[in-house]
């Protein structure tokens, strides 16, 4: 069966220097002021905005939209902070039309919403350009806090306890802070190394540490923080991309997704970054359209994502499928993979798929199969939590359970962000994991005698 | 078939658009343009007296006021008449009207209020053979200060004075250009009337500062660290042109004299409401400074459209159709009962009639309906002011819809068909007596 499977060709640098800057370069451009302006002035200042309400952390969207409007952009990026101190971030990442857009009137008036993703860009790069964040530290308190974690759930946490006057000390795995801010989101939503910027930005409160290259159940356990804190905020985000459970798994050229953007992230120089000349992505969620795509950016010829279910089953939104479309990415519905197949020695050569049918709502296979060349297979069939250290943590679901304060079963641990169970995946959710955990911190600390 | 084809005070034009004296109509070169774009008249820009010209600053002259997307909504100047020789202002008007004989050409002036000066300007002009002249008693800045302009348009004894010696010497039709920076425009119009004018038009510029520099704390526009205040023009002054346009209109001393409508008009919907309000043509200075002759295509090919479908054939017959329609308030039916309505398919639920009402009128649309958002106009408590009407962004969304029977659910009253004004209510201390 081999025979018939042609070499391996995974390379890199198919494309020119230039090729890969403007495939790598802002997804949108920025708003000029005059477009922004135009945009904000669409806006109808709805009474109790349907937006607000989908916002998970509750931007006061009409009001920094109208301050925009007036020419006060500063005082815009203010509002926004207000109730989203990564709102820099989520301007770029937030998948606006499957939350604010998807409800604004606009929507609905003529299925043109208001951009409020772009004007929340607009205002928050205005003001990030050349300041600190806004908020005075209050008073110092006596309580220390460890968070552990440098994610959005993390920083988002550790600001809002900071800004209450508590002493944050945050312990981070990796080499670098910001979660998968930095390791994780497509290079084109995030460009000039904006996750570092925005670390600064949210540090510059005061109060905050950061201690780097600290694991939690390898450096240091979890009771030694409980210990020597008068709080814990856990956000740790998920471990490892879930195994299809097939032969083959081992073989070369079968790749994590999550791992290989990782790299992709981290790169100085992308054409020197190895990309397959056929590449299957096996996965419906947006990790799997940030691989297609970006592997299409590296100069990969042929890009096919297969996602087990039905086009309205998957987890990336109609918009996120249109840029991988449009990007060709060639999305293939409703078949599973059922063999890893050898090309070359030890190198994946094929992947043999199954046409798949919803019985009942129980998925199950045709019998039906077809072959894709694969010099390269992105496994993004998602992620689950590892959780290393966190033994006397309540699990649901196989990630942390906390109540409606992010409060876990433990009195003085709290947790937030893809960790906890029934969250949304999403760096926005976790922004607003971290404010309410902060908050209720804050409550536990004053109200904690001593 | 529809014509178009204006006679206003017996000067003929092809169509009743004509270009007001500004810029646009400043020199030969401008006017030749305008009446190649299609425009039917020209109102040539103010000449002064006779010797060294004026001069205009040299700094910026337009403060404006933008709407949505840089839209102009209105601009002020500080410009002054002519800054060009009379000698060469009077030899072009005579070239083009020579060249362009089926167009309108009105000689605008304003000189000092001397009988003299008067003589001296109307003998030259009718040398060009100019179809008519108008006295530019508007200009509300800079020639003010020299008592001529607004400083003459505010005080009717000079206005009847003015227009009576040009009546005597000179066999051109007059135009009296009224200012609106004064409380009623009726006086100055009858005075007018009373020096025997031909037709009166307006308005001229407003008195305005259009805004505030908050860096360098001057006004706009600024000139070296001061500025003065400028008459402002275009699509904001409408509804003050348009009152005082009707005001002239219906009053029984002024209503005989033609009007030549001014202010604001940008499409050939703002022209027919000024004709419908007793206009006989209309004049257009700031739609042509922004967006260039061209514009009276649209108005041209818009009126006539909007006449055949509306079977008028001729200007005639819907001029003035509106001002018997121009009421005191207090002779409006009180028995006219509306209440706002929701067309819940149209509907985007944006809330802003819901807010504007319970924030700033009458409490009359709810906010929720079994707990969902949905608003809907409570009849019980809405007073049909047509507030919500207003705001809200979905065009035909909300409506008003007049109660022709039963009980106004408000009042607990019934229904009157009958008509009844406030002259007879009985809260009315003054009331008549039926
Ligand atoms: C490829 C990809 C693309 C995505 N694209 C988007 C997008 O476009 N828009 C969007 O809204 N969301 C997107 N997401 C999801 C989003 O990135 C996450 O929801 C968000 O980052 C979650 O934040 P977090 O703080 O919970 O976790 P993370 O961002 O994962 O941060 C967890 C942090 O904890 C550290 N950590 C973990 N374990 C330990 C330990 N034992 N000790 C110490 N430190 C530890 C990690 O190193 C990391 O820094 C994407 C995710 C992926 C994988
Ligand atoms: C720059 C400028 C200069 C003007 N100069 C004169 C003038 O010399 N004589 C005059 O009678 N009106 C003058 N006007 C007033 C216009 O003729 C016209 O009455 C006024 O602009 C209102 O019309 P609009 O809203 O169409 O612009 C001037 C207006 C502008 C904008
Ligand atoms: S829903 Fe749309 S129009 Fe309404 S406030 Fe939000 S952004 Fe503005
Ligand atoms: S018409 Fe006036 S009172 Fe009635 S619902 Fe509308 S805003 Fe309220
Ligand atoms: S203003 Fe118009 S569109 Fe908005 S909620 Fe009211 S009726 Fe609906």
């Amino acid at each position: 069966m081999a025979s018939d499977i042609k070499s391996s060709e995974i390379a890199s640098g198919w494309l020119k220097a230039e090729e890969y800057a403007a495939n790598f370069s802002d997804l949108h451009a920025p708003l000029s002021t005059h477009e922004a302006y135009v945009e904000a002035d669409r806006c109808y200042f709805c009474y109790d905005a349907p937006c607000v309400t989908a916002c998970p952390t509750g931007i006061d969207i009409p009001k920094f939209i109208r301050q925009i409007q007036t020419g006060n952009p500063l005082g815009s990026a203010k509002t926004i902070f207000e109730q989203n101190i990564l709102g820099g971030m989520c301007a770029r990442v937030c998948p606006t039309e499957t939350l604010c857009e998807e409800v604004c009137v606009r929507e609905e008036a003529e299925g043109k919403p208001v951009k409020i993703g772009q004007l929340q860009r607009y205002a928050t790069d205005h003001y990030m350009r050349d300041h600190d964040q806004p908020f005075a530290r209050a008073e110092p308190t006596s309580k220390k806090v460890a968070v552990v974690g440098a994610g959005p759930a993390g920083l988002s946490c550790a600001h809002r306890l900071a800004s209450y006057g508590h002493e944050v000390v945050i312990f981070e795995a990796a080499d670098k802070p910001g979660g998968l801010s930095e390791y994780g989101i497509a290079a084109y939503k995030t460009v000039d190394d904006f996750a570092q910027s925005e670390v600064g930005f949210v540090l510059s409160i005061g109060g905050i540490s950061i201690e780097k290259g600290k694991k939690l159940g390898i450096d240091f356990s979890l009771d030694e923080i409980r210990a020597r804190f008068d709080a814990v905020f856990l956000g740790l985000g998920m471990g490892s991309v879930n195994n299809l459970g097939l032969p083959g798994e081992k073989l070369s050229g079968v790749v994590d997704a999550v791992e290989y953007i990782s790299d992709l992230r981290q790169a100085d120089d992308l054409s020197a970054l190895p990309v397959g000349r056929n590449v299957v992505v096996i996965g419906g969620g947006m990790t799997a359209v940030d691989a297609a795509v970006q592997s299409r950016l590296l100069g990969a010829e042929n890009v096919t994502m297969v996602y087990r279910r039905g086009k309205d089953a998957m987890n990336a939104s109609d918009y996120e499928q249109q840029l991988a479309q449009t990007r060709g990415v060639k999305i293939i519905f409703s078949a599973q993979p059922v063999q890893l197949i050898e090309g070359d020695a030890g190198n994946i050569g094929a992947v043999e798929f199954e046409y798949t049918s919803q019985d009942n709502g129980k998925l199950a296979g045709t019998g039906e199969t077809f072959m894709l060349d694969a010099d390269m297979v992105f496994k993004a069939i998602g992620q689950h939590f590892v959780g290393d250290g966190t033994d006397a943590i309540a699990l649901k679901a196989g990630r942390i359970e906390v109540d409606e304060n992010r409060r876990s079963n433990l009195e003085d641990v709290w947790a937030g962000g893809d960790c906890i169970a029934g969250g949304e995946d999403l760096t926005v959710a976790a922004v607003e994991d971290g404010k309410v955990a902060a908050e209720a911190i804050n409550q536990y600390l004053k109200s904690e005698r001593g | 078939m529809v014509d178009i084809r204006s006679e206003f005070i017996g000067i003929k034009s092809p169509n009743p658009f004509w270009l007001a004296s500004a810029p646009p109509t400043d020199k030969a070169y401008n006017v030749v343009r305008a009446f190649k774009a299609g425009w039917g008249g020209v109102v040539w820009k103010t000449l002064g007296e006779d010797g060294p010209p004026l001069v205009n600053v040299n700094g910026p002259r337009y403060g404006v006021v933008h709407g949505p997307d840089r839209r102009v909504l209105g601009f002020n100047n500080i410009e002054l008449i002519t800054d060009r020789p009379l000698e060469v202002n009077l030899r072009e008007i005579k070239q083009v009207k020579r060249d362009w004989p089926d167009r309108a050409l009105v000689v605008s002036l304003m000189v000092p209020c001397e009988e003299q000066a008067w003589i001296d300007i109307l003998a030259r002009v009718e040398e060009t053979e100019a179809d008519g002249i108008e006295l530019n008693f508007g200009c509300p800045h800079g020639m003010s200060e020299r008592g001529m302009g607004s400083a003459v348009g505010q005080v009717p004894e000079y206005i009847e004075m003015v227009t009576r010696w040009c009546k005597m010497h000179t066999r051109m039709p007059v135009i009296v250009k009224l200012t609106p920076n004064i409380t009623d425009i009726r006086f100055p119009a009858l005075a007018a009337v009373n020096g025997n004018a031909d037709a009166v038009s307006l308005i001229n510029t407003i008195n305005s500062i259009t805004s505030v520099d908050l860096d360098l704390m001057t006004p706009e526009p600024t000139i070296d660290g001061k500025g003065s205040h400028g008459g402002f023009c275009g699509p904001a002054v409408k509804p003050i042109a348009l009152n005082m346009v009707a005001e002239i209109a219906r009053n029984p001393e002024t209503s005989a004299i033609p009007i030549s409508g001014i202010g604001g008009i940008t499409t050939w919907r703002d022209a027919a409401e000024f004709m419908a309000l007793g206009a006989g043509n209309v004049q257009v200075c700031t739609a042509a400074m922004t967006y260039g002759f061209k514009v009276v295509e649209d108005m041209i090919d818009g009126l006539k459209d909007w006449m055949e479908q509306s079977g008028y054939d001729r200007l005639d017959d819907f001029i003035g159709r509106a001002v018997p329609n121009v009421s005191d308030w207090q002779y409006l039916n009180l028995n006219y009962i509306t209440k706002a309505k929701i067309d819940q398919d149209l509907c985007i639920k944006c809330g802003r009639c819901f807010i504007a009402c319970e924030d700033t009128s009458h409490q009359a649309i709810t906010e929720t309906k079994g707990g969902e958002r949905h608003f809907e106009v409570l009849d019980e408590e809405c007073v049909g002011c047509n507030l919500c009407v207003t705001v809200c962004p979905v065009e035909n969304c909300l409506t008003m819809e007049q109660m022709t029977s039963g009980v106004d659910p408000r009042t607990d009253e019934a229904i009157n068909p009958e008509y009844a004004n406030w002259t007879t209510h009985p809260n009315n201390p003054a009331r008549i007596e039926s």
